[in-house]
């Protein structure tokens, strides 16, 4: 009985194929783009969690103010050169200790100017980060604490002033400072987040705040942990050293915050979680645009085949199998357009995905969910439709021409 | 011991509208047909005829009085009621053919079983065996638009008797079709009443094809004007 219904559901489905088309094509259209959209979001997500691995767990980022979305950290007072110091010497299983100032300027060699990101840092930043250099070497004692000009310049930067021609030895200006080149990093590529991590150039702490930041302190320092060493630990002696340091009475909150890769990751997440609502109410919105056109066209159906179900109630239909076979009919209807649209979606994604060179990273959770969502659209847009038809007075559907 | 009349009216009326404007289709009509007849109804239209068919046929229910089929009451029966009386004890034939366009003939018949919910088989072999004895073996595949209009009402017949029912109605079956081919209907309709054992009933208004009834009944204005006995012998050559 229940193929005998399928049958004849198709039946009517197949015999205006254009027109099943188009009923579905909203449904079609609003499964594609949550598919699509959820798929990408993945991939994305997942290159994103691969980079930050990749940096290493061991690795702890020290800020002011609370970190994560809808936090500001700018009112947080920031660290100064005692902190770094009392880190490096109060807290042990550390390999490396790098305190972090940066901004932007333009750098100048001969003719060619560019606009790159400057970091004011220690060597240890180079080894908190793996970074190795291609040419050159790092930080004499009298640079990396003196403050005394020296620069190492990353690969985009290199090519950007000096082509093919080897910048060791040659000076640069950054911003106003005079600064020999003494070591070209080696290619990192881009980051989890899009940027270009060789678009850089590394100049002692000191000389950073004297003469690009102005100032004494430090807006946020890199922690290493050594091989072994629980990251977990370090964080929180880090924490109650800095509590103490910036004396936070007990049972205040920090004003600032020590985390890892994975901590940042999950906040991360976190913006995604938003987005990912707010994907959910676009599409809620064009699946009940869709169980409209689905309810439209099943109405239309009922009224054309008006004489169609006179005869079944007139030769023994139940109002019961009347009404199953316009839902079926339109459970199918909208089926057909959620499978399309889980294609679509997908195939959209695919090409999205290739295009900005993220992986490929299905959600079977979310297909499924797309299949049933748009199985009960069927559900309960024919649902009026198909009752319509099962109450039909057999005598005047019959005589409806 | 008797049976009961498979067919009995009891003072049923049918009204439509309300007040001044109330139109009494039927007016407190008796009547009772037996299991095996063939009865002819005829009248001008507006005369009660429809209504009464539509009621023997559980397509519609009086206003007041009792239809008794086989003698059981149906005034308690709700519409799945109706349904099932339908679908078990009746056969409809229809003045417009009634077949589901774009279906083969094999299809159309079996439809009603359908919704018994017969197996495929035995419900292909069903309608196979009716599609013969209604002389359609070998269009089994055709649809509607491909059989003239007097094969699309045998095919209906075929429909109609497909469930074994008690009673055939049949509502203007050759309204739509010619003298000959009225004819070839009317024997195979006469055939199935004689041979098969099956009530007729069926309305007409012309007065050659109410002639292959035993039984006469007229309406007029709701009203049962006359009821007689034909005993005239229709003669035909094939």
């Amino acid at each position: 009985m229940f193929f005998e219904t399928a049958k004849l559901a198709w039946r009517a489905i197949s015999r205006n194929m254009l027109r099943s088309f188009l009923t579905v094509l909203g449904v079609v259209i609003g499964v594609a783009a949550v598919i699509a959209m959820v798929t990408v979001g993945n991939g994305t997500t997942a290159k994103v969690q691969a980079e930050l691995s990749r940096l290493g767990t061991n690795t702890l980022f020290v800020r002011p103010g609370q970190w994560g979305p809808g936090r500001a950290s700018s009112e947080a007072k920031r660290f100064n050169d005692k902190d770094v110091l009392a880190i490096q010497e109060q807290v042990t299983g550390l390999r490396a200790v790098a305190p972090l100032n940066r901004g932007t300027a333009t750098v100048i060699a001969g003719g060619a100017n560019h606009s790159s990101s400057v970091i004011g840092t220690t060597n240890d930043y180079l080894i908190a980060q793996d970074w190795d250099l291609s040419l050159g070497r790092s930080f004499l004692a009298n640079e990396d604490r003196g403050g005394q000009a020296a620069c190492m310049i990353g690969e985009t930067v290199r090519k950007e002033l000096f082509g093919a021609a080897n910048p060791v030895g040659q000076s640069i200006r950054v911003s106003n400072v005079a600064c020999p080149v003494v070591g070209v990093l080696a290619v990192k590529g881009q980051s989890g987040m899009g940027d270009d991590q060789d678009d850089t150039v590394i100049m002692p702490l000191k000389l950073h705040q004297r003469r690009i930041g102005g100032t004494t302190t430090i807006s946020s320092i890199i922690l290493s942990a050594q091989d072994g060493v629980a990251t977990t630990k370090v964080q929180s002696d880090v924490e109650s050293l800095l509590r103490e340091r910036r004396r936070i009475a007990i049972g205040r909150e920090d004003d600032f915050s020590v985390n890892d890769m994975s901590q940042i990751a999950a906040a991360m997440t976190g913006t995604t979680v938003l987005l990912t609502g707010l994907l959910g109410a676009v599409a809620a919105v064009s699946l009940l645009v869709g169980g409209i056109g689905i309810m439209n066209i099943m109405l239309v159906s009922v009224t054309e085949r008006t004489r169609e179900i006179g005869i079944r109630l007139a030769i023994g239909a139940l109002e019961r199998q009347v009404l199953t076979q316009f839902l079926v009919e339109a459970v199918m209807l909208s089926i057909f357009g959620g499978i399309s649209g889980i294609i679509a979606g997908l195939a959209l994604a695919y090409g999205v995905v290739s295009f900005l060179g993220v992986p490929f990273v299905a959600s079977p959770t979310i297909i499924l969910l797309a299949f049933a969502f748009s199985a009960m659209i069927g559900m309960v847009f024919g649902y009026f439709p198909a009752r319509r038809a099962a109450q039909l007075n057999p005598i005047e559907a019959l005589r409806h021409e | 011991m008797t049976l009961p009349p498979i067919i009995t009216f009891r003072q049923v009326s049918k009204f439509y509208g309300h007040g001044e404007a109330t139109i009494r289709a039927l007016d407190r009509i008796d009547l009772s047909i037996t299991a095996g007849e063939f009865v002819s109804i005829m009248g001008p239209s507006g005369s009660g005829k429809s209504t009464a068919m539509n009621i023997i046929g559980g397509l519609d229910v009086p206003s007041s009085g009792e239809y008794l089929f086989q003698g059981i009451p149906t005034s308690g029966f709700d519409r799945a009621q109706l349904t099932l009386l339908r679908r078990h004890m009746l056969g409809f034939v229809f003045q417009g053919f009634n077949l589901l366009a774009r279906t083969s003939a094999v299809e159309n018949v079996e439809l009603p079983l359908v919704y018994r919910g017969m197996d495929h088989r035995e419900r292909r072999s069903r309608a196979m065996t009716a599609l013969e004895q209604v002389g359609l073996k070998g269009r089994e595949g055709h649809t509607s638009q491909e059989l003239s209009g007097g094969q699309q009402q045998r095919v209906a017949i075929a429909r109609a008797i497909v469930t074994d029912p008690a009673v055939l109605l049949a509502d203007e079956p050759t309204g739509n079709l010619d003298t000959r081919t009225s004819a070839e209907i009317m024997e195979l309709i006469t055939r199935l009443n004689r041979d098969n054992g099956i009530t007729v009933i069926m309305v007409t208004h012309e007065e050659d094809i109410a002639a292959y009834g035993k039984r006469l009944l007229r309406f007029v204005d709701g009203h049962l004007a006359s009821d007689q006995a034909q005993v005239k012998e229709h003669t035909h050559v094939l």
